[in-house]
C-alpha cells in the first residue's frame, strides 16, 4: 500500500492580468504582485512560509538562466528551500504537484508555488520556434515543425476517426472567449461566433487563429499548507484531494496503436476496434485522470465533478481532453460541445475562466492560474476577486484542473474540493 | 606601475537599437553554433544519402519503429536497423501557413505522418506536389531524397505516389 501522505490544502492564490506584452514589469516584479495579492488575502507574512517551488518553462524566453532564484531573492524567500520544475506546457501543473508533495511528505507546512513566463521578449514567430524546440529537435523540429502543425495533424485524425467537425472545435473558442468577458485577468475576452472562428486566418489547417491560444506575459502564485497550518490561516481552505500524472512519447510518430486504459465508467466494448492512442488522443491525459480518480474515489467523472479548468491550448485539444477525462466516451467530444454540456450553465462548466484560449498562456504561470481560479470557485469568492460573480459556478464543491505539455507528453490532473 | 586613474574604455560605434525609452527596451542579439552529434542515430542520417530510410526493429519483441531508437520502448531491449519501405500512406496531414521563424519563408507547407505496411509506428515528414484539398487520409505517398544532403531529416520528403 502506497502511503497517502498528509492532507494538503490550498490557502491563497494570486494572478497578474495576462497580456501580450507588459514590458513595464520584469518577471520578478510580476511574481511579486501575484505573491503579495495571495499573501495579503490570507494574512500571511514571510515567516509563515517554509519554502517554494519555481515554475517556468523556457530559458530561451527569459534569456536568463536561474531565473527562479532571482524570484526567490526578490520575494524575500532566501535562504529557504526552493527548486525549479520544468515540463513544457505542463510546467505549472507539475510545479503545483511538487508543492503538494512538499506538504504531503511532511517536509513543509506552508509552501509557495510561483509561476511565470515573459514571452514578449521575442516576436511570435520566434516564440513558435522556442516552443517547437520542445519537440524532438532531430526528427520533428527541422521539417518546419511547430506546435500548431502537430496539433492540427492530431485534429485531422480525430475528425477522421470520430467525425469531429471544425464547427464543433469553433464552439470551444466561442465558449472560452465568451466566458473571459467576465474574467478581469483574461488577455483576450471576445464575443465571437463560429463563423468568426472559421473566417479567421488559417494557422495550420484546420486550425485558425481563433482555434489557437496566444503568447502571454504573466505570473501566478498558489500557497499550499498542511491541515493544521491551513485552518490556522483561513476558515476556507480548499482541499487538494488527489494528484495524477501521465506521460507519453516525445515524438507523436512513436505513439502506439493499442487499447484504451479504461475508467470505471467505461467497458472494453465501448472501444472495439479503436486503436489507441494513435495520434487522435492523449494517453498521458487519460493516465493522469485515472490515477487522480482512483485516489479521489471518482467513478463517474461527469457527475462526481462540478467544474473543470483544462489545458485548451487548441480548441481541438479541449475536445480531445473531454474524452481523456472521461466526461464522455472517446469519439463523443464533438457531440459533448454540441449539446452544450461544457458551457458555463451546462452540465459541467469547462474553462469558466476562459482557459488558455482566452485567459492566456504564459506557460509557467498557466497551470498555477488554473489552480487559483479553481480555488476561488471552490471558496465561492469569484465575486470578491473578479468584482463580478457571473462566472461563479453555483454549488461548486469539487473541481478538476488539468495541465498539459508537448503533444501530450506530460499531463497532470489535480482534484480540488471545498471543505465546507 | 599599473595604477592609472586616467584609464578609459575605448569608445566604438556599435550602438544599440532602442525600441522604447519608458520602460527602456533594447534589442539584444544572441546566436549559437552547436557541435551537434546524432550519436547512435547517425546511421539514419547517413542512409538518407543512399536513398534509404532506416527504422529500428526490436531484437526481442519484434516491434518495428519508423524512426530510429536504439532501445525498444515496449520491452527495453536492444533494436537492430530495419530498412523501411519507401512507399506508404498518409495517416494524417496539415498545411502550415505559419511556423517558427526558421521556416516562415517556406510557408505554406504540408506536414504528413506516414504509415508503412508492417511497421508499428509512424514517420513525420513534408509532402510536396499536392495542395491541402488534394491530400486525404490513406493517400499513397513515396519517399524522395535530396541530391545534396543537408545532413538533417529534411533530406527525405514525400510526394504523391501515382504509380498505383
Amino acid at each position: 500500500m502506497k502511503s497517502k501522505g498528509r492532507d494538503v490544502y490550498m490557502v491563497a492564490g494570486g494572478v497578474t492580468k495576462f497580456s501580450k506584452a507588459s514590458p513595464d514589469m520584469d518577471f520578478r516584479l510580476r511574481v511579486k504582485k501575484a505573491f503579495d495579492y495571495a499573501m495579503n488575502d490570507a494574512g500571511l507574512t514571510l515567516a509563515d512560509i517554509d519554502g517554494s517551488v519555481a515554475s517556468y518553462f523556457s530559458d530561451h524566453f527569459q534569456r536568463q538562466l536561474m531565473a527562479g532564484i532571482m524570484v526567490q531573492d526578490y520575494l524575500g524567500l532566501v535562504p529557504k528551500p526552493s527548486k525549479r520544475i520544468e515540463g513544457g506546457g505542463a510546467t505549472g501543473g507539475l510545479a503545483f504537484q511538487a508543492g503538494y508533495e512538499e506538504i504531503a511528505s511532511g517536509r513543509m507546512d506552508a509552501v509557495v508555488v510561483y509561476g511565470f513566463e515573459t514571452m514578449s521578449h521575442v516576436n511570435t514567430w520566434k516564440g513558435n520556434e522556442f516552443i517547437a524546440l520542445a519537440s524532438d529537435t532531430n526528427f520533428d523540429y527541422p521539417i518546419g515543425g511547430f506546435y500548431t502543425g502537430y496539433y492540427a495533424m492530431m485534429a485531422v485524425r480525430h475528425m477522421h476517426e470520430f467525425g469531429t467537425t471544425v464547427e464543433q472545435m469553433a464552439k470551444v473558442s466561442v465558449k472560452n472567449h465568451g466566458n473571459a468577458i467576465h474574467n478581469p485577468y483574461a488577455q483576450s475576452p471576445m464575443k465571437i461566433t463560429v463563423e468568426d472562428v472559421r473566417k479567421a486566418p488559417m494557422v495550420s489547417y484546420p486550425l485558425t487563429r481563433l482555434d489557437v491560444c496566444a503568447m502571454s506575459d504573466g505570473a501566478a502564485v498558489a500557497i499550499l499548507a498542511s491541515e493544521d497550518k491551513a485552518f490556522e490561516i483561513t476558515d476556507h481552505p480548499v482541499l487538494v484531494k488527489a494528484i495524477g500524472t501521465g506521460t507519453d512519447t516525445m515524438r507523436l510518430s512513436d505513439r502506439p496503436f493499442g487499447e484504451v486504459p479504461l475508467l470505471p465508467n467505461e467497458s472494453p466494448s465501448d472501444y472495439k476496434g479503436l486503436k489507441y492512442p494513435g495520434v487522435h488522443s492523449f494517453r498521458a491525459g487519460r493516465m493522469a485522470a485515472k490515477e487522480a480518480y482512483e485516489k479521489a474515489e471518482i467513478t463517474d467523472p461527469i457527475n462526481d465533478l462540478d467544474l473543470i479548468e483544462l489545458h485548451d491550448a487548441y480548441t481541438s485539444s479541449e475536445i480531445q481532453t473531454y474524452e481523456d477525462l472521461g466526461l464522455c466516451k472517446y469519439g463523443e467530444g464533438g457531440q459533448f460541445i454540441d449539446e452544450g454540456k461544457p458551457e458555463l450553465k451546462g452540465k459541467i462548466p469547462v474553462n469558466p475562466s476562459g482557459g488558455l484560449l482566452a485567459a492566456g498562456h504564459p506557460v509557467g504561470a498557466t497551470g498555477i492560474m488554473q489552480a487559483v481560479f479553481m480555488f476561488w470557485q471552490l471558496q465561492h469568492t469569484i465575486k470578491k476577486h473578479f468584482h463580478d460573480d457571473y462566472l461563479q459556478v453555483p454549488n461548486a464543491k469539487r473541481g478538476l484542473i488539468h495541465s498539459h505539455a508537448g503533444t501530450g507528453t506530460y499531463v497532470t490532473v489535480t482534484i480540488m474540493e471545498a471543505v465546507k | 606601475m599599473t595604477i592609472n586613474p586616467n584609464a578609459k574604455l575605448p569608445e566604438d560605434e556599435s550602438g544599440t537599437i532602442v525600441f522604447s525609452t519608458d520602460p527602456l527596451v533594447i534589442k539584444y542579439h544572441y546566436e549559437i553554433d552547436y557541435i551537434h552529434s546524432y550519436a547512435q542515430d547517425s546511421e539514419f542520417f547517413r542512409a538518407l544519402g543512399k536513398h534509404k530510410l532506416m527504422g529500428s526493429k526490436c531484437k526481442k519483441c519484434g516491434y518495428v519503429y519508423a524512426t530510429p531508437r536504439a532501445h525498444c520502448m515496449m520491452c527495453g531491449s536492444e533494436t537492430e536497423w530495419y530498412e523501411l519501405p519507401l512507399k506508404g500512406k498518409v495517416h494524417t496531414f496539415t498545411t502550415c501557413y505559419f511556423s517558427g521563424e526558421e521556416f516562415l519563408n517556406e510557408t505554406p507547407f504540408n506536414l504528413i505522418m506516414v504509415e508503412f505496411e508492417g511497421v508499428n509506428s509512424l514517420f513525420m515528414s513534408r509532402l510536396i506536389g499536392a495542395d491541402t484539398e488534394d491530400i486525404y487520409i490513406g493517400m499513397p505517398v513515396k519517399a524522395k531524397f535530396r541530391r545534396n544532403q543537408k545532413m538533417n531529416v529534411t533530406d527525405v520528403y514525400f510526394v504523391p505516389d501515382v504509380d498505383k
